[in-house]
């Protein structure tokens, strides 16, 4: 376990695109706390970074060459901190580009809805900014303390977050929020250490080539169960789910939006770049566990929600059922599927967060997100409502809209190795368009209420984010190619380097 | 024919939808009149189009044309998916007969959707209705025919649902898209077997999703015939759902709650043809296979008849011509399942012709007198003379009576169930004969009770009319209505004899025997007239009975269902197929059963287990706490459990 000797060049290497991506939401975050105070200051400013960082995620995406393949605009410091050979490592490659930009999409909609924020302005858009660093760092690192680092770093901002700018029993939700992921880690950093000392690094890309065949401290699986937990927990995997519930119903709008939209895929790609690529041999072997579980959390998720009278519960449960098709994508261990399994993530991220910053809207407007009380808001708000379906109707995976698409290569690549699984997971989209359809009716539809007859439609800047997330959902549902040229790319380096598939 | 010209037939109304949803509806929604003229425009260009395609494909004798955007496509590892088009004898004729049938309907909605507020939003809805049941039939790529297969279940659940104030409009558009969404599972179940046997086309350099690939592996016996007819009725499944197959039907009745055009182009051209339109472009797998193929003409020759005795009590005029709709539709199926590929077809065209006119002709009589309950109307012969000539010769074409369109291509059916050979082609054979005596009882019955006898006051004496305002003015429709009705009239007279003469046309050069049949299958299907002699019969003693009972009143119709009262419930309570569906199997299995419980399992088992241990781990770590001083407690936990762990590992395993 003697470091070995550093072989590389001690200078930083890249191009710093991706550091500047990462790491500008934390330095603007760092401005706001020195400089800032007035509200209107601040939310501007915040709007200002985060909007380039969402340009530079763009940027990010558009110059990943999925042709070439591997990882591209690599940022590295191999002397971060040198008696660890833990590495400043930073890069991309086609699995997470499109995460990167998922990130810099929902955590633009997220900043700019959180217009309306009055209450310690300062401090919400300061732990806003520090989350968006969190995230952008957990996709694109790659050296496992830097992620863990990153992986870490993301619930202190969520804490407070929920627990001070939340509703209902916030405190509560922020705990238990707090508690799952931390147990998660710990499970997770023990995976790490026990890969650490049996390798000897920290790196993500030389474990991959090469965690399998070290001889680890402890079997091979123990060191996949700890890491899984870790990212079961988030994506969350049944039965380690019942955080989610609780934590998106109490959290603001603009939480909700991220925690959907984007911290659920930081599981969905642990298991894709930890579990799947560093491990394939177990991988293999549990794959049939990973397609039960899939299928428990679809169907599981799909009928709970039917039971649900509040919108952000319906629509939190909702996410269970669907990060269901992620683990059946990447049970079937091929490309169609494991496609199929990461693109769900994007889709599900876009769909879900328009979903809940939708559902904000109408939680502003009427006061009340009991479905219950809800009715006929067709008529007073039909901006919203128009929306609303169409973010119904990508959710429940109608055809051109983008959830489809994920949906549709889950079930082709999973059906050939799980048939049965299979079948019951696609029955899963008739549930959905259960719900969905029944959430609409009921809030939308029918004869206007007297008590609604004052409330409004969206206003201009609460368009603005929802009109961009349906561009996004659109666009994938007609043109999936954007997005799947560089998924397959990923998946089958993974797949080619760690099961030698073609 | 041109590349564009072909992707145009679906290009111009999905233009027209893209124009008044993007930029009309939401920018000069003042100027909203454009919105109807635009739809009517690109269905013109459609109609154009299409008669282009279809001049086209019979001027190469019927081979296909196709075409592949390859720029377009999707290729994921083994999935190779590129959309096209493929202009075949079936598409040719389906897609002239979608846009013409939308075409009436589009100008018919100039006049009776004049005064809707949603005037915008409804043309917008029709439009992207009609592209998406173009696409549908002009896919070459079956996934991509499930793209538009499931966008036409959307515009039927939008359009159903258009006055979505009205709870009864709201719950029906959702029933519909549910019930056929059900059938989509099994479409969709048929679509990832096909794909399973991906490897299998690869071999011979095909593709497991192209059309025309599955075709050639079904004829040359690639899969085995075990694979075939699954294939076969899981595409039958989603067939079912579209287009109202027992034990599927039960959303068709319901979908009634949209504007009257809508129902039209649901039951004439869109949504319910694409079911049969399905079975027809996959026929191939179903000559296969005579499991499929008997499953088919049973379902169907069952649902003609029982869909009919349902129309003999409905008092919703629209009703009656749902339950029709799902009879006729009955027929087309078992048309398919006992080979009459071409005749089932035909039946799809000249139904397509009547049956909208039928409901055009129902949507004016609801202009004039406010309701759709027949027991209110009467007497409109008088003041609507061309509404009710149209309806009359809707309603003859089809009760199947010479020599109108709908005679010819029933008796064809029939006369191919006929001579079928086998015991379920006998059986449906008998099914359809009841169903032709049925069918002419009740749309008599529908024409005496509406047009005959003296006029009940319409929406002033209904105690439930429909909601929104009502005016009882016994006056003909205005011209954008009643023009496309003649149109659709005169279709109905003479489509029959001049797209399949049984002889050539008097040597007038118009048209060869038989043409139809001979473009769709090859071959042309003869004509029986002892077959034709029974239905006419039959057709003829179902109208004297309607006469007696509704037009005559010779025989009172309460006292015949007091007589066999059981008989009668059961009859207007739908079998009770409604009940058991959703009081039973959705509502107290389900949804009270299966997923309230599952709910308390998650809340009172998982998350009550997950919020034990998480006490636990709170007072375990409040206990450490109390040890230090700092607030970290938690990572305190975690960090000193991991250490623990790693620690136990190191000692077992270093």
């Amino acid at each position: 376990m003697e470091p070995s000797v550093v072989t590389e060049a001690v200078t930083w290497q890249g191009t710093g695109l991706l550091s500047a991506t990462v790491l500008l939401p934390l330095a603007g975050a760092i401005f706001i706390a020195l400089f800032l105070r007035e509200r209107r200051l601040v939310r501007g400013f915040a709007l200002v970074v985060i909007t380039v960082d969402l340009l530079l995620s763009l940027l990010v995406f558009a110059l990943y060459d999925s042709s070439e393949g591997g990882y591209q605009l690599v940022d590295r410091f191999a002397n971060w901190i040198p008696f660890l050979k833990a590495e400043y490592h930073l890069g991309v490659d086609g699995i997470s580009a499109p995460l990167v930009l998922l990130a810099g999409l929902l955590g633009a909609a997220a900043v700019w809805a959180s217009w309306h924020i009055e209450e310690r302005a300062k401090e919400y858009f300061m732990w806003l900014l520090v989350l968006q660093t969190a995230v952008m760092g957990v996709f694109t690192s790659l050296d496992f303390l830097l992620f863990f680092i990153f992986w870490e770093l993301e619930l202190v901002p969520m804490f407070f977050l929920i627990s001070v700018w939340g509703s209902g029993r916030r405190e509560y939700s922020a705990m238990k929020f707090l508690i799952f992921t931390l147990t998660g880690s710990a499970f997770m950093l023990v995976g790490i250490l026990v890969l650490y000392f049996s390798a000897g690094t920290f790196s993500i890309v030389e474990l991959t080539a090469t965690a399998e065949a070290a001889k680890l401290l402890i079997p091979a699986g123990l060191v996949f169960a700890f890491l899984f937990v870790g990212f079961a927990i988030k994506l969350p995997v049944w039965p380690l789910h019942t955080w989610l519930p609780d934590a998106h119903t109490d959290a603001p709008t603009a939480v909700s939006v991220m925690l959907a939209g984007v911290l659920l895929k930081m599981g969905g790609y642990g298991i894709i770049r930890i579990n799947v690529a560093m491990f394939p041999d177990v991988t293999r072997d549990i794959a049939w566990l990973l397609a039960t579980l899939g299928v428990i959390n679809v169907l599981y998720g799909a009928m709970v929600t039917l039971r649900q009278t509040d919108l952000k519960r319906l629509v939190a449960f909702s996410s269970i059922s669907h990060m269901g098709y992620v683990l059946l994508g990447v049970a079937s261990l091929g490309t169609v599927g494991l496609t199929g399994a990461a693109l769900q993530m994007f889709t599900h991220g876009t769909i879900t967060g328009l979903l809940f910053l939708l559902v904000g809207l109408v939680y502003d407007k009427a006061h009340t997100r009991h479905i219950g009380d809800l009715g006929g808001l067709a008529s007073r708000m039909p901006f919203v409502a128009s929306v609303f379906l169409v973010a119904g109707l990508a959710s429940l995976g109608l055809p051109g809209l983008s959830g489809f698409v994920a949906e549709v290569l889950v079930f082709l690549g999973a059906f050939p190795v799980w048939g049965l699984a299979t079948v019951l997971g696609a029955f899963g989209i008739v549930v959905a368009a259960g719900y969905i359809l029944w959430m609409i009716q009921r809030c939308f539809f029918g004869p206007a209420r007297e008590r609604f007859a004052h409330i409004g439609d969206a206003t201009l800047v609460e368009m603005i984010p929802v009109v961009a997330l349906v561009a996004a959902i659109v666009v994938v549902g007609v043109y999936p190619r954007i997005l799947t040229d560089v998924l397959t790319t990923g998946v089958s380096e993974i797949l080619t380097a760690s099961f030698g598939l073609g | 024919m041109s590349e564009i010209a072909a992707w145009g037939i679906f290009l111009a109304p999905l233009a027209s939808f893209a124009l008044i949803a993007l930029v009309i509806r939401p920018f000069f929604n003042r100027c909203d009149r454009l919105s109807g003229y635009v739809t009517v425009l690109a269905m013109v260009v459609s109609l154009a189009l299409s008669v282009g395609a279809l001049q086209a494909v019979m001027a190469g004798d019927g081979k296909p044309l196709e075409w592949r955007a390859e720029s377009l496509g999707l290729s994921v590892g083994p999935l190779t998916f590129i959309p096209g088009v493929y202009l075949d004898p079936l598409t040719a004729v389906m897609v002239v007969v979608v846009s013409l049938v939308s075409l009436m309907v589009q100008v018919y909605s100039l006049g009776y959707m004049k005064d809707d507020p949603g005037y915008s939003r409804y043309f917008a809805y029709m439009s992207l209705f009609t592209a998406s049941m173009l696409g549908l039939v002009l896919a070459r790529n079956l996934l991509q025919l499930y793209v538009f297969w499931e966008m036409v279940g959307l515009c039927s659940y939008l359009l159903i649902g258009f006055w979505y104030n009205r709870p009864a409009a709201a719950a029906a558009a959702k029933k519909a898209f549910l019930v056929t969404r059900l059938g989509d599972f099994g479409f969709l179940l048929a679509i990832l077997y096909l794909f399973f046997h991906q490897g299998v086309f690869a071999v011979q350099g095909m593709n497991a999703l192209e059309i025309p690939d599955i075709h050639e592996a079904a004829r040359t016996g690639l899969l085995a015939t075990g694979v075939v007819t699954w294939v076969a009725l899981g595409v039958f499944v989603g067939a079912m759902g579209k287009s109202g197959q027992f034990p599927l039907h039960t959303w068709l009745p319901d979908a009634m709650e949209g504007p009257t055009p809508v129902s039209s182009l649901i039951h004439a051209a869109t949504m319910v043809a694409a079911g049969v339109f399905l079975v027809a472009r996959m026929f191939p797998l179903y000559e296969a296979s005579s499991a499929a193929m008997n499953t088919v003409a049973i379902i169907g020759g069952f649902t003609a008849l029982f869909a009919a005795t349902m129309g003999l009590v409905a008092n919703d005029v629209k009703r009656v011509l749902a339950y029709s709709t799902i009879s006729q539709l009955g027929y087309m199926m078992m048309g398919l399942g006992v080979g009459a590929y071409g005749a089932a077809i035909f039946h799809l065209l000249t139904h397509g012709l009547f049956k909208c006119l039928l409901f055009l002709g129902v949507g004016s009589a609801n202009h004039a007198t406010g309701t759709f309950d027949m027991r209110y109307m009467g007497g409109l012969r008088k003041r609507m003379p061309v509404t009710y000539v149209t309806f009359l010769v809707a309603a003859l074409s089809l009760a199947g009576v010479f020599p109108l369109a709908g005679f010819w291509s029933k008796d064809e059916i029939l006369a191919a169930a006929f001579h079928g050979g086998s015991a379920v082609s006998l059986v449906v054979f008998l099914m359809g004969a009841a169903a032709v005596f049925l069918t002419a009882v009740y749309i008599f019955r529908a024409v005496f009770m509406t047009f005959h006898g003296e006029f009940r006051g319409g929406a002033e004496t209904d105690p439930m009319p429909p909601p929104g305002e009502h005016h009882v003015h016994l006056a003909e429709s205005p011209w954008v209505m009643v023009a496309p009705m003649v149109a659709l009239a005169v279709g109905s007279v003479v489509a029959g004899f001049l797209m399949n003469p049984v002889a050539p046309l008097w040597g007038l050069g118009i048209a060869p025997a038989h043409w139809l049949s001979e473009f769709l299958e090859g071959h042309a299907v003869g004509m029986d007239l002892g077959v034709a002699g029974l239905s006419t019969l039959l057709a003829a003693s179902g109208i004297g009975l309607a006469y007696l009972l509704y037009g005559a009143r010779r025989v009172s119709p309460d006292a015949v269902a007091q007589r066999v009262r059981p008989l009668y419930t059961l009859v207007s309570r739908r079998y009770y197929f409604d009940e058991l569906y959703e009081e039973y199997v959705v509502t107290r299995v389900w949804y009270q059963g299966l997923c309230n419980a599952l709910e308390w399992v998650d809340r009172n088992i998982v998350d009550g287990f997950m919020d034990f241990v998480g006490w636990q781990g709170r007072n375990w770590g409040a206990g450490i706490a109390r040890l230090q001083t700092g607030q970290l407690q938690l990572y305190g936990v975690v960090f000193a459990s991991g250490i623990i762990v790693i620690m136990a590992a190191f000692l077992l395993w270093g």
